[in-house]
């Protein structure tokens, strides 16, 4: 932003450049206007659940009625109380990133449309909707992580610098990650609703491909070495990693020893997985930006 | 004295699309018909606005003149050619600038103002000043959606004027609002022309235009089609000729002012 000419200054040198009235967007301009992107972060966490009776604690009801149907039907009925130690902390740990990512997904992935009001008329840095869901999402997610600690404390965690690093880590890779995928079909699901649709299918594929209801040491089991590219997907290093969080503390020196209860150099997955989210994140803007132009005629 | 904007050769493609499900485009392809077509909603417009100038945009509806200040204000870009601008840029794109129709008129101004550019600490410093020249008395606290258009319009305006801008847009802003705000506004209007800011002026209105404005750029079919004195803006676009019931409402604005 420039400052504003009151008086009409004689040299055209003081004068700020002549540059193209769009020139300011894009995801860094988002951050270089926390004022607004603060406004609509508050506007979206009133909205998100606006006419509803029980407002905010949706959030946490949604989260909390897949944990008891997840814990009784995995765990009770299919016996995984029995076959993963402290399965409750493992199951809860998994469903918070992966409702974090969800959110963050679907609902970003409608912030364009749902905003046209704004993005028919005004110019801003469009990168901001999709931006201002994921910090809602976060926003969520943080009471849900008190309720895991303490959770995860009652039952033996405590916690540790590595097991901090691995929060943070999974934290910003799910962050990127939900960004980029809100930022790409975002500005597709103007074009086509179809890509809405898509995404409470693409939204199953990671309650299913990440380690929620089956842990790891079933994955190192079953396919051996070929575990590694179970690795490749970055939601599910996410998982793994706030796991290593809060799960792996609560276990018996004996079942921690158990051969393959996590990847080994588990950190290092991790960095990689979030290495990737962020040049999928470039490959994202890139998109967005192509289809940007196009964006506003057509909502 | 500077040069403020800076069109050349502008072009802006509108592409139109009959059907929108796979079905229906499927269907027409193998029947050989047209799924859309495009067409050029501002062609080749090329001009140059000196700081302080204030222009008047006419054309008949349809003519290009909102798109052309979309892009001079940013929402869209152009297809080919380029747009530059000077400095921070104002206004209103069409009437009751973007707002959301859950939120109430409060909070609207808030996200408004900081989309504009405004900070929280300009935001804080001006909205009461806002408020009263909005003139919206206890409707602020209630939900936008509500409002009539004048309503909005005098919100939109209110804030946008309150933006210190280099360069101020006003699209038919006039049209929905009663007559002391009409002229309320066009005395800011002036005083934003007569503090040495960029005006860009769209109406229809041949009075009021050539009062405010000191040059007309005339659109047809997205086509510059006249750029010089209002007076002859307005003779291009037969404005002046008498037509009993445009005489009449376009006095009446002229006497707002």
């Amino acid at each position: 932003m420039t400052e504003a000419a009151e008086k009409v200054p004689a040299d055209e040198a003081e004068l700020p450049p002549l540059r193209p009235p769009s020139a300011d967007n894009g995801l860094f301009a988002v951050f270089h206007r926390r004022y607004l992107l603060k406004l609509l972060v508050q506007r979206e966490i009133s909205a998100r659940y606006q006419g509803s009776f029980l407002g905010l604690l949706w959030s946490y009801i949604n989260p909390l009625s897949q944990f008891f149907i997840y814990w009784f039907v995995i765990g009770v009925i299919l016996g995984q109380h029995r076959g993963v130690p402290n399965f409750p902390i493992h199951l809860f740990a998994a469903l918070i990133i992966v409702h974090f990512f969800n959110e963050t997904f679907g609902a970003g992935t409608r912030s364009i449309v749902r905003n046209r009001a704004l993005v028919v008329k005004m110019a801003m840095p469009r990168e901001m909707f999709p931006v201002a869901t994921m910090l809602v999402s976060l926003y969520h997610v943080v009471p849900q992580i008190v309720i895991l600690g303490i959770a995860a404390a009652l039952s033996g965690w405590t916690p540790d610098a590595e097991g901090l690093a691995a929060l943070v880590l999974a934290l910003a890779i799910i962050g990127t990650l939900g960004i980029a995928g809100a930022l790409m079909f975002s500005a597709a699901n103007v074009f086509f609703s179809d890509f809405g649709n898509a995404v409470s299918i693409f939204n199953n594929f990671v309650r299913f491909g990440v380690t929620m209801m089956y842990p790891y040491s079933m994955v190192h089991e079953k396919f051996g070495s070929g575990a590694q590219y179970f690795l490749l997907n970055p939601i599910a290093d996410a998982v793994l990693l706030f796991q290593r969080a809060f799960w792996t503390g609560t276990l018996t020196p004996q079942q921690q020893a158990k051969d393959g209860l996590m990847p080994d150099n588990l950190m290092l997955v991790g960095v990689l997985a979030l290495l990737a989210s962020l040049v999928l994140l470039a490959i994202a803007q890139l998109v967005f930006s192509r289809l940007e132009n196009k964006i506003p005629e057509r909502l | 004295m500077a040069t403020s904007i800076v069109v050349e050769n502008a072009t802006k493609l509108f592409t139109l699309r009959y059907h929108r499900t796979f079905k229906e485009v499927t269907v027409a392809k193998a029947k050989g018909r047209a799924t859309g077509h495009t067409f050029k909603a501002v062609d080749d417009v090329s001009f140059t606005v000196e700081q302080g100038e204030s222009i008047g945009i006419m054309g008949l509806n349809g003519s290009g003149k909102s798109t052309l200040l979309k892009m001079i204000n940013g929402v869209m870009r152009p297809d080919e050619g380029q747009i530059l601008t000077r400095g921070r840029i104002a206004g209103l794109i069409a009437t009751g600038a973007g707002f959301h129709n859950q939120l109430s008129g409060r909070e609207n101004l808030y996200l408004n103002a900081a989309i504009l550019g405004m900070s929280e600490a300009e935001v804080r410093r001006k909205f009461d000043s806002i408020v009263d020249f909005a003139e919206l008395g206890p409707t602020l606290d209630g939900p936008v959606g509500h409002y009539s258009s004048g309503q909005k319009a005098r919100l939109g305006f209110a804030i946008a004027i309150h933006v210190d801008s280099d360069i101020f847009l006003a699209d038919e802003v006039l049209a929905v609002g009663d007559k002391p705000f009409r002229s309320k506004c066009m005395k800011r209007m002036k005083e934003v022309r007569n503090s040495g800011r960029t005006l860009f002026y769209v109406s229809h209105a041949a009075a009021s235009v050539q009062k405010m404005c000191d040059r007309v750029i005339v659109l047809e079919k997205g086509r510059l089609a006249y750029d010089g004195d209002p007076e002859g803006g307005i003779k291009y676009l037969h404005y002046d000729e008498p037509d009993d019931q445009d005489e009449l409402g376009d006095d009446e604005i002229g006497n707002d002012i």
